[in-house]
């Protein structure tokens, strides 16, 4: 993928690559009233994420990493527990921490254009003419400069978590969170992102912390892979992956690696289904 | 162009089956005048300035009406949707009253203000008025709550949520109840013409109830049509280029 470089002089400061964020979070706990009656989510949940780092939650769904990472882009309150930005404690959502959904959760009444700009709009500071041209810089980012005017539903999926990603990054926030982000993408686009991803991440260093269910994706992106047990939600167990970058999701180290997540994941599930029996 | 001489072709085989029957003498011209006639009662009231007058006093009517239950909806609609209270009272009470034909209005109206504009404007707003109420609170409703979320990451707020977010977001919803209002308006408002004779001025419905007084049926038809074409230009002046407008963005369905 081609990085553009940045020409534009104006907005040089803006698009600055700026330090990211370390997180530490302590003890946190997290429990919703369903049908079936208090269903603990996460169960002190502790966990620091170095600055720059990428760090991938994976587990079955239910396991509570979902509400883990919006606890952390402060959409949701933790019940105890604490989520630290910088030693600064989340108080709720902020700029500093943009969140890709799984959705893309783009704004249909505004074109692509738009919706890069609309992050950019509530950042003080800027005169317009910046603003354009940030939205401009990472449109070309991702590779998608020629859609600026095209309307949302005029986009392929994979264009459209693109946008998404365009949106978040424009802000330039110091930490990215993105929950399933390619879950809803056929293979070969996803590929794709596998790669833009990892490029963009060197190029723009943020912290990412990354939710998936699929084991081989977290071991391509994930300097290290968390996973999750469910009921309560707990973090079981912890991998380090140490490949080369950019990694090929098809490589057979990669797939080693994969294979040893997969067998934890699945003793955490046999484990499961024996305690419900 | 080609769709524009099949409509065309369409509604000259209309006057010609209109004229045919009037020719075929199967009702009394009296009750069945011909196009003709219909067209040279248009073109005296046209020429007399009668017809000019009643649209401009009708329009009047109906377009501070309408402007006046746009105003009052919208927020009614905003508060009833982000307030159980509101939701619980001023929501049930826009259910309720707009499931009341806005005819039924009228004998209240007359009690109410008299013979003034003040009971017609009365009419037009309480057409308007409950459909705009409960479009607003649905659109903002069916608002998906990611955009919320989306947004707020962001660092949208408040003012800056309700203008930017939430009132765009359920811009669709909002607009299809503001043709429906305009169109509870318009019915209302020229029920209430037909009813009321004031002296504040003679509009569209009133020329209508005095060709019936006058069993002039060429007027009654003549004074039809033209409701009726008014009803078609605001739709193609004011609510077509809007729902175009939505229906590119959202990719919803280009009929």
């Amino acid at each position: 993928m081609h990085l553009p470089g940045r020409h534009h002089s104006s907005a040089t400061e803006e698009l600055e690559i700026i330090a990211p964020s370390k997180l530490t979070i302590e003890n946190v706990s997290k429990s919703f009233r369903s049908a079936s009656g208090l269903v603990l989510a996460l169960d002190r949940v502790s966990l620091n994420v170095a600055e720059a780092e990428f760090v991938c939650l994976v587990g079955a769904s239910g396991c509570g990493k979902t509400t883990l990472l919006n606890i952390i882009a402060g959409l949701e309150k933790p019940d105890t527990g604490t989520v630290l930005a910088d030693g600064k404690p989340v108080t709720g959502p902020g700029r500093e921490r943009l969140v890709m959904f799984q959705e893309p959760a783009l704004f249909p009444w505004l074109d692509v254009f738009g919706n890069v700009l609309f992050g950019l709009k509530l950042k003080p500071n800027l005169t317009n003419k910046d603003r354009r041209d940030v939205a401009k810089y990472y449109l070309e980012l991702v590779g998608l400069s020629r859609f600026e005017h095209a309307n949302i539903h005029e986009l392929s999926g994979g264009m459209k978590q693109r946008v998404s990603l365009a949106r978040a990054l424009a802000p330039n926030p110091r930490v990215l969170l993105m929950d399933e982000p390619f879950a809803a993408l056929d293979a070969l686009t996803r590929e794709q992102l596998y790669g833009d991803i990892q490029e963009i991440w060197k190029a723009r260093r943020k912290t990412i912390v990354f939710v998936t269910h699929n084991v081989r994706e977290a071991a391509c992106l994930g300097d290290r892979v968390l996973l999750f047990s469910p009921h309560p939600g707990r973090i079981q167990e912890e991998f380090k992956v140490d490949l080369p970058r950019p990694r090929d999701i098809n490589s057979v180290d990669l797939a080693a690696h994969a294979t040893r997540i997969t067998k934890a994941l699945k003793s955490v599930g046999q484990a499961e289904t024996v305690a419900t029996k | 162009m080609k769709r524009f001489l099949l409509a065309a072709a369409f509604f000259a085989v209309l006057v010609l089956l209109w004229e045919g029957a009037y020719r075929a003498k199967i009702w009394s011209p009296v009750l069945l005048p011909s196009p003709r006639q219909v067209v040279t009662y248009l073109q005296g009231a046209a020429a007399d300035g009668t017809l000019f007058k009643a649209t401009v006093i009708t329009m009047r009517r109906l377009v501070v009406g309408y402007l006046i239950g746009l105003i009052m909806g919208l927020p009614l609609g905003l508060l009833t949707a982000r307030w159980k209270l509101f939701a619980d009272t001023i929501g049930t009470l826009a259910l309720g009253l707009q499931t009341l034909p806005s005819v039924c209005w009228v004998p209240l109206a007359l009690l109410w203000f008299g013979q003034t504009e003040a009971a017609m404007l009365f009419v037009v707003v309480m057409g308007t008025l409950w459909s705009v109420i409960i479009a607003t609170e649905t659109g903002v409703r069916n608002v998906p709550p990611i955009y919320r979320r989306a947004a707020l990451t962001m660092g949208s707020k408040r003012l800056h949520m309700w203008f930017k977010v939430i009132l765009p977001a359920a811009l669709p919803f909002i607009v299809s109840g503001m043709k429906q209002g305009w169109a509870f308006a318009w019915r209302s408002l020229m029920a209430a013409e037909i009813f009321v004779t004031i002296l504040t001025g003679f509009g569209l419905g009133q020329l209508l109830h005095y060709g019936r007084e006058l069993s002039a049926m060429e007027q009654v038809i003549g004074i039809m049509i033209v409701i009726v074409v008014i009803g078609l230009l605001a739709d193609k002046i004011f609510f077509s280029p809007i729902e175009k407008f939505l229906h590119r963005r959202w990719g919803t369905s280009q009929a």
